[in-house]
């Protein structure tokens, strides 16, 4: 069962991916992206960490992904036109991606432990021992990334400013 | 039960294919949404490994990625807006002002 669920999802998530990087049109890019966030909420929520997940559908596929369509819809962004970029990164680019994934996965293969295997229910990162360490542990990032969202807010509001 | 390692590799395959839509995209918008899902790729493997060493660490820094990402997006998307504001285009190849 807990099997069937990581493969659907995770296939879900390649998937959507797959046709994030093949579409033309940004909208369909940003519902595909839309579908690969909710695989991944369903994937941390078997990884036992149901605040993040939460976080995830709420902040990613909410907040982040309606402010993508917005801009989509603002701009009335269309399909681009096929300009013919260097051939040297489309002949060179997909051999070197798959290079890229070789290696990453001969690492994880090299220094993963193969025994260890994912039990649902088996660690559970409940929500107040979360709150407890950021506001402990993790209290000053938490209040640099404060700062850093209300820079991000003002420099937003400056940048997205009409000239008069 | 799943080995571990399967949800790195998952991990490491939703970054590649985010790296592949940076490089053969031209809509700046979909260029971000790439880097978006590269930042979804390391989060997954951060949960992963937080439940391998069973510590919420990993799960906090998954949540200040998150923030970082959504103050990204809020700058980022100015910038688009502003640059389609000049130059009536979304096509990377036509951003080539400072090109040789």
């Amino acid at each position: 069962m807990y099997e069937a669920f990581f493969f659907l999802f995770a296939l879900a998530a390649v998937g959507f991916a797959v046709n994030l990087v093949l579409q033309n049109h940004p909208i369909h890019s940003a519902l595909s992206l839309i579908g690969v966030m909710a695989s991944l909420a369903s994937l941390y929520l078997m990884l036992g960490a149901e605040f993040i997940a939460a976080v995830q559908v709420i902040v990613y596929a909410g907040a982040i992904m309606v402010l993508f369509v917005f801009v989509i819809m603002l701009l009335n962004a269309g399909e681009e036109e096929r300009t013919n970029f260097s051939r040297l990164a489309g002949t060179l680019g997909v051999p070197l991606i798959l290079v890229l994934l070789a290696s990453i996965a001969s690492i994880v293969y090299r220094i993963a432990p193969s025994d260890e295997m994912v039990r649902f229910g088996d660690f559970h990162g409940r929500t107040a021992d979360i709150g407890r360490m950021l506001f402990r542990t993790y209290l000053l990032p938490f209040e640099i990334v404060s700062i850093l969202i209300l820079v991000a807010l003002v420099g937003a509001v400056v940048l997205a400013r009409k000239e008069s | 039960m799943i080995p571990l390692s399967y949800y790195l590799v998952l991990s490491a395959i939703l970054f590649c294919l985010g790296v592949a839509g940076f490089l053969l995209q031209r809509n700046i918008v979909t260029i971000f949404m790439s880097v978006e899902l590269m930042l979804n790729a390391v989060n997954l493997s951060f949960v992963a490994l937080s439940y391998h060493f069973r510590l919420l660490d990993g799960q906090i820094f998954v949540f200040f990625v998150m923030v970082v990402a959504a103050a990204e997006a809020a700058v980022g998307l100015g910038i688009i807006i502003a640059v389609f504001r000049n130059r009536e285009s979304l096509n990377v190849d036509r951003m080539n002002l400072i090109k040789w």
